[in-house]
């Protein structure tokens, strides 16, 4: 085996520090002059990447690749800053509703990706912090028919087995599969580096490639239609009762006995 | 006053750069941390001992650290409190 080619699929979100607006229609969250950056969850799954290849498994090449707005060409930066060696960017139009990707066509996108690429490990983040969808991973597993370890908190590869740890309820599980496979991240996988400014100027130079939905064929369109999209409800604020008595009554008066 | 060594100045250079770069996702703004990191810097432009200079970088370099761990940390934390603690 000449190495590992690791496929890093990432996707530019609203930073996760600014409080998203919805719309006046309702139809969506505002993202005009939002500050957008990467998913935190694909971070650690570039950071995965590259630590693999730091700790010696022999990996020939780390890919990251995104479908989203001409703005995303700023995280591909960011991802080959980290250690990424190359990037694809599939350009989307924000304004043209057939364009729309759903997680369904990203895994139908990643699919062919992954055949034409010879890519050997797919590391995704486990859901991306805008739609919090945790499907991309499955179905792309399930399109291609390849084992896949969800949530990994820990990923070792030897030779062509790999054992990955995911956190569950109440203990760790272990699983161990053979390449090729598909890894989704927890929180607790690494700890992403930061792209520091010499590193962004370095990737400068890395290749980075661009492509539109037409390189691809199939059918991509949304399958699910948005009805609308609120914000929740505003907190109402507690009282505090004087004694049980008056605990009781207020639990009367609310219904709850 | 010419500057000691060529190299250092460009050593100081770099770093100060750097951390320009990390302050533009500085919690509170990055007016505010750009003023102060100015401040910091003017404040040892009569350092004139290569040692004493060195030193300072290394501290800048510190910093650094600090604000990436800073930058990690909180967003590890947001995201945990978000996802994990459900």
């Amino acid at each position: 085996m000449s190495g590992l080619r690791i496929l890093v699929p990432i996707k530019r979100v609203i930073d996760y520090a600014v409080k998203p607006r919805v719309n006046r229609a309702q139809t969506a969250v505002e993202t005009a002059s939002v500050k957008h950056s990467m998913n935190p969850f694909d971070e650690l799954s570039i950071e995965e990447a590259v630590r693999l290849r730091e700790r010696k498994v022999p990996v020939s090449e780390i890919l990251a690749w995104t479908a989203g707005p001409a703005k995303a060409q700023d995280i591909l930066r960011t991802a080959m800053a980290m250690g990424a060696d190359r990037s694809i960017h599939v350009v989307t139009d924000e304004k043209d509703a057939s364009s729309q990707l759903e997680p369904l066509g990203v895994a139908k996108l990643l699919q062919q990706v992954v055949q034409s690429e010879k890519t050997d490990l797919v590391i995704l983040g486990k859901q991306s912090i805008d739609d919090d969808a945790c499907q991309t991973g499955q179905m792309l597993a399930g399109l291609l028919g390849w084992s896949q370890a969800t949530q990994a908190s820990k990923v070792d590869v030897e030779g062509d087995m790999v054992t990955v740890t995911r956190e569950v309820d109440g203990g760790v599980e272990t699983l161990k599969a053979k390449l090729p496979m598909v890894i989704t991240t927890d929180l607790r996988l690494n700890e992403p580096r930061y792209a520091s400014l010499p590193n962004i100027m370095k990737a400068k130079k890395k290749p980075l490639e661009k492509k539109t939905l037409k390189d691809y064929e199939g059918d991509f369109s949304a399958r699910l239609k948005t009805v609308k999209v609120t914000e929740p409800p505003p907190r109402k604020g507690g009282v505090k009762v004087e004694d049980v008595d008056g605990m009781i009554s207020k639990l009367k008066e609310l219904g709850a006995l | 006053m010419s500057p000691p060594t060529p190299a250092l100045r460009h050593q100081v250079i770099k770093i100060y750069k750097e951390l320009l770069y990390l302050g533009r996702d500085y919690p509170q703004g990055y007016e505010f941390f750009k003023t102060r990191l100015h401040k910091a810097f003017a404040s040892q432009k009569d350092l004139a001992d290569e040692a004493k200079i060195r030193a300072g970088i290394k501290r800048a370099e510190f910093v650094k650290k600090e604000i990436e761990a800073l930058y990690y940390l909180k967003r590890y934390r947001t995201l945990r409190q978000r996802y994990d603690k459900a």
